[in-house]
């Protein structure tokens, strides 16, 4: 080779190799840019309206001003709470079916093919399916029956998470402590499933984003409630619900709170999202991968 | 203290393939011995069917006899009981990634549901002196990860694991293919060190180490034991020219 074919063909990977670097950063700036502009746009019509009565005021009737969300940020907790005892266990267990025990067996793949299903199912159809098995059954909206819809749509997430997680696992972790005399079952949830939870926090904290935001699966379960309850056998409002009664009212004082609402409800899934991290992440060593 | 194995008639099986035939042989007791032959022989099959790693394969299967001490450990015993008196130590370090180097130690012990707190300390001092990692870990027992450690270091902490659960066999997978040449020379003076209270087998592809390390040395080809005597025997003068040929280098 010519040392001016040299010259030219370091010339062109010098520019290819900062194309590719300019493509990449592009690539990053238009996917972090929707949620900036999301962000701000909520920031810009909601923090206006947010102050103490919106965290501790119930809804005015409608045409007075003021007034607050309380209750269906409560609502919100509880339904998002009941749905994580719902969906996280299953969905944990059920991936840890997938990876672990029934690998390879037909019935893993039918569950497997079943979660898949689930997770495209749309999500006013899961509120119809559980208003026809849980509210018909119970004769009344609840929070229930709201909780159950969310858990069920996490299944699916959790549990695929869970199985792709475990999967990562090196084989040589799972023969070390074989090889040590611990019994498989043991193995698997003290090893194989400890080495994999970072990743399975990270699925339960995607699924629990997911149904955070929901309304369609409230509509024909929670209800909605314009005033405070904590009660699981009674109709409960969720912010979505709120936010989407209110987006819809002709009054602008509903308008605003719910430019506020869909800020809090934001800010509230970033800070439960960071606070898993941070409870999870504490107590890890240095080095560990 | 270390007991002696007695192979009878061993087969072992990955799906159809026959990849150990008829093994016999004895091996003695607070001894270190050899494995030696080529890519593919046998020997890694062999050692796993010493403590049942082998049937951990869906599609592994064995016939035969293999007594440890006084118990056929394949008539007698379950795997997990098997494995807790026959120690592994793998070719690649598998520290626990997410345990520091303590509860890697004492990882064995905790998780057969064991507990006491000033025991465990004294069981990972002890494994980690012997191990000789202590000197190099003891101010980072809990802050650091297994993983955090180099590849040298990590075979030691897998070898005090092993050695944690007080197994009386201490099977040995190629354990220094994958280290430097220090650290593989500090592996070989432990294995020095632990086989005066262990019975210790280890499969190399390395012939000077078989020949450092071990009182004898078995020689495998194509899923079959061609020889097995002293070391120094099967170095000098082998007695079936298979095995001459290997040790000189004319093939494997």
């Amino acid at each position: 080779m010519s040392a001016e074919t040299f010259k030219f063909r370091t010339r062109m990977r010098t520019l290819t190799d900062s194309a590719v670097t300019a493509l990449s950063i592009l690539a990053t700036v238009l996917v972090v840019a929707p949620l900036v502009a999301i962000f701000a746009y909520l920031v810009f019509k909601g923090a206006s309206s947010l102050n103490l009565d919106f965290f501790t005021k119930i809804p005015k009737p409608e045409g007075e001003s003021g007034g607050g969300m309380a209750n269906a940020i409560v609502g919100s907790g509880i339904l998002l709470g009941v749905a994580s005892l719902l969906g996280v266990p299953i969905g944990i267990g059920g991936g840890i079916f997938l990876a672990e025990f029934g690998r390879g067996t037909k019935f893993a793949n039918a569950v497997r093919f079943t979660a898949d299903v689930l997770n495209g199912v749309p999500s006013i159809v899961m509120g119809l399916a559980v208003y026809s098995l849980v509210v018909v059954q119970q004769k009344t909206f609840s929070a229930f029956a709201g909780g159950v819809a969310l858990g069920i749509m996490m299944i699916p997430t959790v549990c695929r998470t869970t199985e792709e997680m475990l999967l990562m696992v090196p084989h040589a972790v799972r023969e070390a402590a074989l090889g040590l005399g611990v019994p498989n079952w043991r193995s698997v949830l003290s090893i194989t499933v400890k080495t994999a939870s970072p990743g399975i926090i990270t699925g339960c904290m995607l699924a629990f984003a997911r149904v955070a935001g929901e309304t369609a699966p409230l509509l024909f379960t929670a209800l909605g409630n314009s005033f405070m309850s904590t009660s699981l056998n009674h109709p409960i409002e969720a912010l979505p619900l709120q936010i989407y009664i209110f987006a819809n009212s002709p009054y602008d004082d509903q308008h605003r709170l719910a430019w506020a609402g869909s800020l809090v409800l934001i800010v509230l899934i970033v800070l439960a999202v960071s606070l898993v991290r941070y409870v999870t992440s504490r107590g890890v060593l240095k080095g560990a991968s | 203290m270390g007991v002696g194995i007695e192979v009878k008639n061993l087969n072992a099986w990955y799906g159809t393939n026959h990849t150990l035939q008829d093994i016999n042989l004895n091996i003695p007791a607070n001894h270190a011995t050899a494995l030696i032959g080529p890519s593919g022989c046998g020997k890694s099959t062999f050692v796993r069917c010493l403590n049942r790693m082998h049937e951990t394969n869906p599609i592994a299967r064995v016939t035969g006899s293999v007594r440890i001490g006084d118990i056929d450990i394949y008539a007698d015993a379950k795997p997990v009981q098997i494995r807790r008196r026959v120690g592994m130590v793998f070719q690649r370090p598998n520290p626990f990634p997410t345990m520091s180097i303590y509860d890697n130690v004492a990882s064995g012990l905790k998780l057969n549901g064991y507990s006491n707190r000033r025991v465990l300390d004294e069981i990972v001092e002890k494994s980690l002196k012997n191990s000789a990692l202590w000197d190099e870990v003891k101010d980072d027992l809990r802050k650091k990860s297994g993983a955090s450690l180099s590849g040298g270091q990590q075979q030691r902490l897998c070898i005090a694991r092993a050695l944690a659960v007080d197994p009386e066999v201490l099977l040995m997978d190629e354990p220094a293919s994958a280290l430097d040449p220090v650290s593989t020379s500090k592996i070989e003076d432990l294995i020095f060190q632990l086989k005066s209270q262990y019975t210790i087998v280890i499969v190399t592809h390395n012939m000077q180490q078989a020949a450092r390390v071990a009182e004898k040395t078995g020689f495998f080809l194509n899923g079959r034991m061609v020889e097995f005597d002293a070391t120094h025997k099967i170095f000098t003068n082998p007695s079936d020219k298979r095995t001459e040929d290997y040790i000189t280098g004319r093939f494997g």
